[in-house]
Formats: C-alpha cells, sequence, structure tokens
C-alpha cells in the first residue's frame, strides 16, 4: 500500500493508530512528506521520539523499516552493497574444479551475479520488490562523515543505485524515508534542502500523558500525570541530559512495576537511574530534594 | 500553483530578514501550500516551516516574519507585490554590563615585554600597526596539520593486517580463476577532530583577534575543525570563518559575535558549549583548544563542573594563555586555578612563536602534561 493520506488529520489518526502520537507540525511535515514524496528530516534533543516515527511509518503502510544506523566512516559496503567476496571464491574454485572454466568473461559474468551480491538499506530501499514499499531509515546522520553524506544525498534525490558490474537500479516508487540527527554537528545545507525538515521539540504536558498512556496502558493516568510532570520539571531543572519521552515511559513502567500508583519520595529515589543516566544529573536532582520534586509533580498533575 | 504568489513574497521578506531561501525551496514550498491550503493557519505555519527552515536557531526569525507577513495580507486580504521590509534580528537581551573589575586587573598583565625583539616572539599587544600585519601574515602561514586518529575505512596495504577479498577476487579473476596473490587492507586514519573556543572579552582584545586569525588559518588548512567565540555567550564561528580570504572571514566573526571585546563568562560560555555541542558528540574524541586568560567573574566550582565533564570526553585539552609568558605569573585566578586540574597542555599564547608552539602541539597527538 502506498502511503495516501487525503490531509493532515488523516496522518495524525493513522499515527495514533500506530502508536504515536504526532504534533500538529510534525504531523503537517508529515502529510507533506508524503504528499509531495520527499525524505523527511528530522532534528531534535535524544529521546524525542525521532525513530520512532520510522517505526510507526512502517506499522502503517505495512512496509519493511530499512534501519540504517550511521557511524563515522560509515561507506558504501555497509549502505548499499557487498559484494560476498568469500562465496565468489569458492564459486571460483568450484568452477575450476569442476572443469568448467571456459572463456574469462563467462567466468567474470558468473562471478557478479546477483545471487552473490549482498544488499545494504540503500540499494534494498531502491529494489523492486512485492507488496508495500519499505520504510527507509537513516538514523544519526550526523555520526557520519561528510562523504557519506554527499553519496546520500545522492540517493535520496534521485532514488536510483548504480552498482558497476550490474547495472543502475531506479526505484520505481520513492520509497518512505526519515533521517534523523541529534545535531552533533550540522549536516550539509544541500541535504537539508533535499528533505523537509522538522526541530522536533519535547512533547507538551498534556501529550506527554497521552503517549505515556498510550505506549504504557498499566500505568494508571493518575501516576501517569504525575510523572510526566516530574519529568517535565527535571528537564526544566538543566540538567546535563534532560530526560527524553522513552525514559518518562521508563519511569512509569518502572514505578508501576514496583506496585506504587502515586509518586513518593522513596519511590522516586528508588528508580531515578531509569529517568537520569549521569551520576551528576541525579546528584543534582537529590540535592533539589526529591519531597519538594513529587509535591510539585503532584500539583501540577492535578486530580 | 494559486500559492505561488503569496509563496514568493513570503521568501522575500525571509530574506529581507536575513535568512537564506534558495529558490528551489520556494517552489517545495508553494507546492506544500497547495498541498495544505490556505484555510488554516496553522498549517500555513508549518507547511513553511518544514519547507523554508532548517536551522533551530532560524525559526524565532520565521516567526516574526510570519507574523508580520501573513498576519497582514490576511487583513488586507491581497497580495502585495513588495513585501515591506522590516530588519528582523534575534532578540539578544545582554544582562550583563560588561563589567570593569577583570578588565582593571589585566592592564598590567597587558604591558609585558618578551625579551627578545624578533616579532616572532613580540608580545602582540605591543607590536605597531606594521608589525601586526607582518604578525598577520606569519599566522596566515601557519598550517595546522593536527593529530589523526585511526579511521574505519580501510586501504590497500602491504602490511598483512586483513585480507583484501574484493581486491583478491578481482585479482583471481585475472590469474584465470587462481587467488594466487592474496591483497591485503588496513586501517587508515584521519585528522581527529579539533575544537577552538576563543576568549573574545576585553581582557583578551590584544589577543583575541590574533587567535582568530590562528583559527582561521586552521579551519581553511584542514577539515574537521570546529571554531567558537567564548564572551557573555557562546557563538559558533565556523561557518563565519569558512571563506578564504583572513581579512573578510575575520570581518564576518566581529559582526556576528555580539559581544566581541564585551566581558566574559567563561564557566557559563563553556558549560553551554559542553551541554550543547561537547557531549552530545563534537568533543568526543577530539583535542580542544581553549584560548583565554582565564579571567572569570562566575563561580569557579561551576567551570571546574564543566571542565571536569568536558575532559572526560574529549581526547586532550590545551589551554593557551596569554599571561603565561609574563615573569612571575602563576595560574592562582579563580578561572584557571579551578581549570588546570583538567588541562593536558597548558602552554602560551602571546606571541606569533607560541602560536607556533600551539600548531606543533597539536601535531603531536601525544596527551600528559599536566594532568
Amino acid at each position: 500500500m502506498r502511503l495516501d493520506p487525503k490531509d493532515v488529520k488523516d496522518v495524525e489518526a493513522a499515527l495514533a493508530a500506530n502508536g504515536y502520537l504526532p504534533d500538529a507540525g510534525l504531523a503537517t511535515s508529515v502529510f507533506l512528506a508524503l504528499r509531495l514524496g520527499r525524505p523527511l528530516f528530522l532534528e531534535g534533543e535524544a529521546g524525542v521520539g525521532k525513530t520512532e516515527l520510522a517505526k510507526a511509518l512502517a506499522r502503517w503502510s505495512g512496509g519493511e523499516l530499512l534501519r540504517l544506523q550511521c557511524y563515522e566512516g560509515i561507506d558504501s559496503t555497509s549502505a548499499v552493497y557487498e559484494w560476498d567476496h568469500a562465496r565468489q571464491l569458492l564459486h571460483l574454485r568450484a568452477a575450476e574444479a569442476a572443469g568448467e572454466v571456459g572463456g574469462l568473461d563467462d567466468l567474470e559474468r558468473g562471478l557478479y551475479d546477483e545471487r552473490f551480491l549482498i544488499r545494504r538499506p540503500l540499494l534494498e530501499a531502491v529494489s523492486p520488490r512485492e507488496g508495500p514499499s519499505p520504510v527507509l531509515l537513516v538514523d544519526e546522520v550526523d555520526r557520519a562523515d561528510d562523504e557519506f553524506e554527499a553519496f546520500l544525498l545522492e540517493v535520496l534525490s534521485d532514488w536510483s543505485v548504480t552498482v558497476p558490474e550490474l547495472g543502475t537500479i531506479q526505484a520505481e516508487h520513492p520509497p518512505i524515508a526519515v533521517v534523523t540527527s541529534n545535531r552533533t554537528r550540522d549536516v550539509h545545507d544541500a541535504l537539508k534542502r533535499r528533505c523537509l525538515y522538522h526541530w522536533v521539540e519535547h512533547p507538551t504536558f498534556e501529550r506527554e500523558v497521552e503517549i505515556v498512556r498510550l505506549r504504557a496502558p498499566d500505568v494508571p493516568e493518575r501516576l501517569a500525570r504525575q510523572v510526566a510532570a516530574a519529568a517535565a520539571s527535571i528537564r526544566a531543572s538543566g540538567v546535563y541530559k534532560p530526560p527524553g519521552v522513552a525514559e518518562t515511559i521508563d519511569w512509569a513502567t518502572a514505578v508501576a512495576a514496583l506496585g506504587a500508583d502515586e509518586l513518593d519520595g522513596p519511590t522516586v529515589d528508588a528508580t531515578l537511574g531509569t529517568v537520569l543516566k549521569y551520576r551528576e544529573d541525579q546528584e543534582r536532582v537529590r540535592a533539589g530534594g526529591l519531597d519538594e520534586l513529587v509535591a510539585g509533580a503532584r500539583t501540577r498533575a492535578g486530580r | 500553483m494559486p500559492a505561488a504568489d503569496p509563496a514568493v513574497g513570503f521568501a522575500r521578506a525571509l530574506r529581507a530578514a536575513g535568512l537564506t531561501v534558495p529558490p528551489y525551496t520556494v517552489i517545495t514550498y508553494a507546492k506544500a501550500l497547495d498541498a495544505v491550503g490556505l484555510g488554516s493557519r496553522d498549517r500555513v505555519y508549518w507547511a513553511g516551516r518544514s519547507t523554508l527552515v532548517r536551522r533551530p536557531e532560524d525559526l524565532p526569525v520565521y516567526d516574526v516574519v510570519f507574523a508580520t507577513f501573513w498576519e497582514r495580507l490576511a487583513t488586507e486580504n491581497r497580495p502585495s507585490e513588495v513585501p515591506q521590509q522590516r530588519a528582523v534580528a534575534l532578540d539578544r537581551e545582554d544582562d550583563d554590563s560588561s563589567g570593569d573589575e577583570g578588565d582593571d586587573v589585566e592592564v598590567d598583565q597587558v604591558l609585558r615585554w618578551s625579551r627578545a625583539e624578533i616579532l616572532r616572539t613580540k608580545d602582540l599587544a605591543l607590536c605597531t600597526p606594521e608589525e601586526l600585519d607582518e604578525a598577520n601574515r606569519l599566522i596566515d602561514s601557519l598550517r595546522l596539520s593536527g593529530a589523526r586518529r585511526r579511521s574505519r575505512r580501510h586501504r590497500p596495504s602491504h602490511r598483512r593486517d586483513e585480507l583484501d577479498l574484493r581486491r583478491t577476487v578481482a585479482d583471481a579473476l585475472r590469474a584465470g580463476g587462481e587467488p594466487i596473490h592474496l591483497r591485503w587492507r588496513s586501517a587508515g586514519d584521519r585528522p581527529r577532530r579539533l575544537v577552538l573556543l576563543v576568549d573574545v572579552s576585553g581582557s583578551m582584545s590584544a589577543y583575541a583577534r590574533a587567535l582568530v586569525r590562528f583559527a582561521h588559518a586552521a579551519v581553511t588548512g584542514r577539515g574537521n575543525v570546529e571554531v567558537f567565540a567564548l564572551g557573555t555567550r557562546l557563538t559558533r564561528l565556523t561557518a563565519a570563518l569558512a571563506t578564504h580570504d583572513a581579512d573578510a572571514a575575520l570581518a564576518s566573526v566581529s559582526s556576528s559575535v555580539p559581544d566581541w571585546e564585551g566581558g566574559t563568562r567563561l564557566g557559563d560560555t563553556i558549560g553551554d558549549f559542553v551541554e550543547r555541542w561537547g557531549v552530545r558528540g563534537m568533543a568526543r574524541g577530539a583535542d580542544v583548544v581553549i584560548l583565554s586568560d582565564g579571567w572569570d567573574r562566575g563561580d569557579p566550582a561551576e567551570l571546574r563542573a564543566h571542565m571536569e565533564r568536558l575532559a572526560r570526553v574529549v581526547h586532550r585539552i590545551v589551554w593557551v594563555n596569554p599571561l603565561k609568558a609574563s615573569p612571575g605569573y602563576a595560574p592562582l585566578a579563580g578561572g584557571m586555578a579551578a581549570a588546570l586540574p583538567y588541562v593536558d597542555e597548558f602552554i602560551e599564547g602571546h606571541a606569533v612563536a607560541s602560536l607556533e608552539q600551539l600548531a606543533q602541539v597539536l601535531a603531536t597527538g601525544a596527551g600528559g602534561g599536566n594532568r
């Protein structure tokens, strides 16, 4: 199925049905990305749900999620394709042993055959396939280097990949593509221009409560509200690594697993490690007073 | 396209406000407007945000231009030919009244002679304009190669590190299918990332220009360099320094740093760097050079905490302090004393020769020093 939502509301409803609650801006960006056939470039703090969106899109379309995790030094053999050289060598020896060594051309043709080709995510994304088109997730592109960016730009603009021994492979339908960045460095402007850009913010309080309720249905509503309020005030307290939505969900799940249906000082103390992963951050929040944090969260959560 | 007129007008208004809006993106924007329709303010707002804005820093400008342009359009109800020209700048409130206590202290620190009278070792604060020109030429000619680190990219090699199957197969094919020659490869190396944090406060004014010039030589001379100015706030300079003409680059830097020769809040700005850029990845495994005299009016404990955190992610911290060359100087000033335990190399920065020394220290890549 190709995703062809009629309007932004369609997108909101479909993503919500697949476990993702976008805000109005992100829903509009997704709608435009699908309508204009452009990749979506998501930038924002770690843990605001960038990768999760791609997964929700894949669930919605029913297509395969092709994930390319970037790292420094990533090159075409891990991003596009690689020949299975070990099998090629075996093939050569086998052909020789069977006395099949004909002309050099035949030998070469046999060697650079599709069965020896290992497809990596970018080639997989443009290859013809049965069924729904895949969702390509290029994750944390800021970790890759400039050379890789240039190369990615080429694939994202033409949706074609050239394997010298086989020829050019062109996608029939451009796949849905999501590129994410934590902004450890600025990605080249040309790549961003090719995409639709969206800066993902931490969700508002009410939305975060909805997200926790959706993703952790076992957590009682009152607890979800209190945890979301506490997470928001930790974010505002200037910690080094502000907790993302994923941490809020973990935290709520952890507190609920301990059998508590409300936040209190000792429970926060016991579960702080699920939401703050640096010793300095934990010390800072403890120094601010866990009881004060709980009291503030309860007031804000209301009900 | 019905939305083409307002799209072009809006793009012009954004350009007038200082955003970069290439024609290509305006076409996308017009298509996006067509897709979402002009009925809802929110949809129009987000259509523009996702197609015309590519950096979070540009969002405040976008918001202001959006409000003035579209809301005026809505009230007048007709697209105008020439959008109103408005100068829109980011709101830069400054609560720091470029205090004086720091400036008083360094007056006698600047008046300091180097013993040798050759220009290379002459204190930059004491150079005549002609001498400065010459010194600038010397700095421009500095080429920083910098330390290298192992990369994950491989290159062909005769060292038998790892079998290069791709070339082995290609050779075997040429030999009629027999892998006679084994080919080898080994990991290559690439320049280690270099991050320069330049203090541009009043107390550093005599040296800041030369140091930014040095930073320019570093940015254009090799890849993988990031430059930030530390003043009352943190300003990223990498893009401003990217042009090859050193004078043009410097002019562009002074105009992009709102607090050039103002005060310093060393603790705050280094903390800002660590939090917004450093630990996210920019400083990881990098050589970080801090060019500052270490005068800080803030709380030394805060600077110590930020330095400690920085030291845990970087490869090496080099602190360049122009005051270090003065006779009898000891790093006792609050900020400097707090930072020193986390500094791997502590070197002078008052003359061209000391910048050459810095280039050398960076090229050797070895750690050690005071830590």
